[in-house]
């Protein structure tokens, strides 16, 4: 059985790289299905121990016994990259998912997003996150297991929010220059104090800014911001912010590239097993079976499904993509785009039609009302949950001198205020090892501004 | 352009078992997080006791319902109206049924922490929420009290070379055997002088007995909510108790103008109609004490539920059949379930307690007039248990 695969992975190597593909190898690795879905919780193969991951994985585990989840594969990017397969696949199965990974591989390799991320994290995230374990079990062992849980409580809360434009690598904050030397003006900054009603209280950011890092300008990677900025953090703790950090800089092309990425998978899968006359025909048949369960809308077996495959709506994509602008084309695209572009440029039309897409809204009572079909909005409503992790926009401001922290909410951009039960809890979490008073300014139901703060005030 | 090529290890094969065989961290965070849960609810133990769904279980745990805890992100406020985008048959202006729970717009991790989280329950041993219990009341460990009922009880102590053949003890006669031969080889295996018996002697001990009587009034004014706070009082009350005796006889009495002794498992399910006669329930544990709990054998223990109201004739006869309780008694607890805060221990039964507390008896009566109120009555019992107040 394993040596068919193996030899079917050497044709289809040969078949992809003359059809264009270009990928750094692959390492794959058949493993049990329980482990599968702890690398789908942790989003890595090892990676630092936290409760929460406990959560997703009993969650996890509920949809996986209820059918609702099955994973066939998961890859790494690297050099070389990692694969591993769902050893109770069938062969006929691992062989579309070869042909996926594959896709995947020449994706991560060529994609921009994720040709930056690659190169600042050095090309083996799987040996890095468990890096970042091995020395996080060092801190437990050093300093208990309540003390390094408080600093993961806050450092995976605010996981999502980091700088993707600014890169993982900023030197030290000094003054008002990023690690590039490049000036900053911040035009948020100069808009924020510019805003009504937003002068009282917290002063003017400008003029009492202590010496340290904390003078720079709003700055949106808290995550470097804590490290960088917060009075009394010890050592140990910095090392587990910036760790967090650097896992979520890996996840943000996966995250912000995940329909252009699937789709492209998807492609090339169904590309390279049509073309393998090596195939038996009743594995090609079995093989693309699989094919059309993984690619379809999800509303295959009811009348209209609330969300949108990836997988589905990725590989409409660039089918048509293909058909009409050629392969060379496609590979310029797989390059340049993220999904931000890949959808507002190639989400036509016609076959946002074709894939029958919906705009809906969705009452307090769950009454589901269908609200168009324009593209723009489609467009809008597709890409609103993406953007930048699909976190609200908080930003550290500035600290006063006693070092109390203020961040703000930009609600303008986000469009509502903060769920401010929430806001509570996770600026307890900042508070504890921010170590002095931490506000978060914001706007509630009614659109009137409110501060909260820990301690309480 | 890169052409080594890709590498394929087949599941057990070159490197045989791999750790993730062997340990699961899924598993181990979850773990941790239940941790947690036990720590939350033991930081709220005032609310656990009172609303744990006890009594009953006869495995000595009980079942507190919690949700799974969340780990908080910043995020917008809902919308009273959420918006999304779908695929499918539909047209603008289309009403669909109901959107399922589980589907979420974005969202990196699947199944993430959702809103309508799960609940679960975790199942806490009652001898840890004793030992929070205790803690938290800082109460050492109570003993069985001095002064009190003694027991006789055989110690085993030493050995000797003369006993009862059901006391050889083999191991020890052979150890003399093997001594013995070392000395000199040719001896026979055992000799009568190997023999060792153990010996017995007789201590006097505080009982560790204990019987524990806890009568209720089912008449008709007895609501269910009465009842279930007096079960749960009954129930730590026993939890605390079991750790002060190693033998606890239960007796359980309810009576409305009669009286009638029923199993544990029957008796809060126990529905009467009719007035109240308190005596009744006095007189049936009082008979019960006499035909089979000797208080010189035993300590005794009391408790006993209403909402009050009791036949203003039965005073009298009431009164002093809880007087000679209250002689032969540890502890007598009378546990008033009244309809208002304001009308609390003001009721005809209280006054018969209160006047028999007052001639010396070891009594205390507590009113349990909602969940928070129990919290404060079996602190009160137990730290009454410590001072001696009743002793």
């Amino acid at each position: 059985m394993t040596s068919t695969l193996e030899d079917r992975l050497v044709k289809l190597e040969a078949l992809g790289r003359d059809q264009g593909l270009d990928y750094y190898p692959v390492s794959f690795e058949e493993v049990p299905d329980s482990f599968m879905m702890e690398i789908a919780v942790y989003g890595l193969p090892v990676r630092m121990p936290h409760w929460s991951f406990g959560v997703r994985y009993i969650y996890q585990l509920i949809q996986h016994r209820m059918g609702h989840s099955r994973l066939f594969e998961v890859v790494f990017p690297g050099n070389p990259g990692q694969a591993y397969l769902a050893k109770n696949n069938s062969v006929q199965e691992n062989t579309l998912v070869t042909a996926h990974v594959l896709g995947h591989a020449d994706f991560s390799k060529n994609n921009e997003l994720f040709r930056r991320s690659q190169k600042q994290l050095g090309y083996k995230i799987v040996e890095l996150a468990a890096s970042h374990a091995r020395r996080i079990a060092m801190a437990i062992e050093e300093h208990g297991e309540e003390k390094v849980e408080r600093v993961l409580d806050a450092a995976l809360a605010l996981e999502s929010h980091i700088d993707i434009f600014k890169g993982v690598r900023r030197g030290k904050a000094k003054g008002r220059e990023n690690g590039n030397g490049k000036p900053v003006v911040d035009p948020f900054k100069a808009r924020y104090r510019d805003l009504p009603g937003e002068g009282d209280g917290t002063g003017d950011g400008g003029s009492e800014e202590p010496e340290n890092a904390a003078a720079g300008p709003a700055e949106r990677d808290l995550l470097w911001f804590l490290a960088q900025s917060a009075p009394e953090m010890e050592p140990w703790e910095r090392d587990i912010f910036l760790a967090v950090r650097e896992e979520s800089f890996y996840f943000y092309p996966v995250f912000a590239c995940q329909i252009m990425n699937e789709g492209w998978a998807s492609y090339w899968h169904a590309r390279l097993l049509r073309e393998a006359d090596f195939l038996p025909q009743s594995d090609y048949l079995d093989a693309i079976k699989t094919h059309s369960d993984v690619v379809r809308p999800h509303a295959a077996d009811k009348q209209a499904s609330l969300n949108v495959n990836p997988y589905h709506l990725g590989f409409s994509m660039w089918e048509k993509i293909i058909e009409e602008h050629g392969l060379e084309k496609a590979f310029e695209i797989r390059e340049q785009d993220d999904d931000f572009s890949f959808i507002r440029n190639y989400l036509t039309e016609d076959l946002a039609e074709e894939l029958k897409l919906f705009r809906y809204e969705a009452d307090k009572d769950g009454t589901i009302t269908i609200l168009d079909t324009d593209i723009n909005e489609l467009r809008d409503q597709i890409l609103a949950p993406k953007y930048h992790f699909g976190a609200p926009t908080v930003l550290a401001q500035h600290v006063d001198t006693d070092g109390t922290l203020h961040l703000v909410h930009e609600h303008e951009t986000d469009g509502r205020g903060l769920d401010l039960g929430r806001s509570e809890k996770v600026l307890e979490y900042v508070q504890r090892v921010w170590r002095r008073p931490v506000k978060l300014a914001t706007v509630d139901a009614t659109g009137t501004p409110r501060t909260i703060a820990c301690p309480a005030s | 352009m890169t052409d080594t090529p890709s590498t394929f290890s087949a599941y057990g094969g070159d490197t045989g078992r791999q750790w993730y065989d062997l340990f699961s961290r899924g598993a181990r965070d979850w773990l941790r997080h239940n941790d947690k849960i036990r720590q939350a609810v033991k930081d709220k133990l005032p609310e656990v006791i009172s609303n744990a769904e006890v009594m009953g279980s006869g495995d000595r745990t009980v079942q507190i319902p919690v949700r799974i805890m969340e780990h908080f992100r910043f995020r917008l406020r809902q919308n009273a109206k959420q918006q999304g985008a779908g695929q499918g048959d539909a047209k603008p202006g289309d009403k669909l049924g109901q959107k399922q729970p589980g589907q979420s717009q974005g969202g990196k991790e699947a199944g993430g922490e959702g809103d309508g989280g799960y609940q679960f329950a975790v199942e806490l041993k009652v001898d840890d929420i004793i030992d929070w219990l205790w803690e938290e009341l800082k109460l050492p460990n109570l003993e069985a009290k001095s002064g009190g009922v003694k027991d006789d009880e055989y110690v085993r102590e030493g050995w000797d070379r003369r006993g009862a053949r059901s006391r050889l003890d083999r191991r020890r006669s052979m150890k003399e055997s093997i001594k013995r031969r070392a000395v000199n080889r040719d001896g026979p295996a055992f000799i009568d002088e190997d023999l060792r018996f153990r010996q017995l002697a007789r201590r006097q001990q505080p009982s560790t007995q204990a019987v524990v009587f806890f009568a209720m009034d089912v008449s008709s004014s007895m609501q269910v909510r009465d009842r279930q706070l007096a079960k749960t009082f009954f129930f730590w009350v026993m939890q605390g108790l079991r750790r002060q005796y190693q033998q606890i006889d239960t007796v359980f009495v309810a009576h409305t103008v009669k009286a009638w002794e029923f199993e544990e498992s029957e008796f809060f399910q126990v529905r009467g109609s009719g007035g109240t006669v308190a005596s009744t329930a006095f007189n049936m544990v009082s008979q019960a004490i006499e035909e089979r709990y000797d208080p010189s054998q035993y300590n005794i223990y009391l408790f006993y539920a209403s909402d009050g109201e009791n036949f203003r004739d039965d005073h009298d006869k009431a009164e002093a059949l809880l007087k000679r309780l209250g002689d032969q008694s540890s502890f007598m607890g009378y546990i008033e379930t009244p309809s208002s805060e304001e009308r609390a221990l003001t009721t005809e039964t209280a006054k018969i307690f209160s006047a028999v507390a007052e001639a010396g008896a070891a009594s205390d009566s507590y009113a349990l007039t909602s969940n928070d109120s129990i919290w404060k009555a079996i602190r009160g019992f137990f730290q009454e248990q410590l001072t001696g107040d009743a002793a």
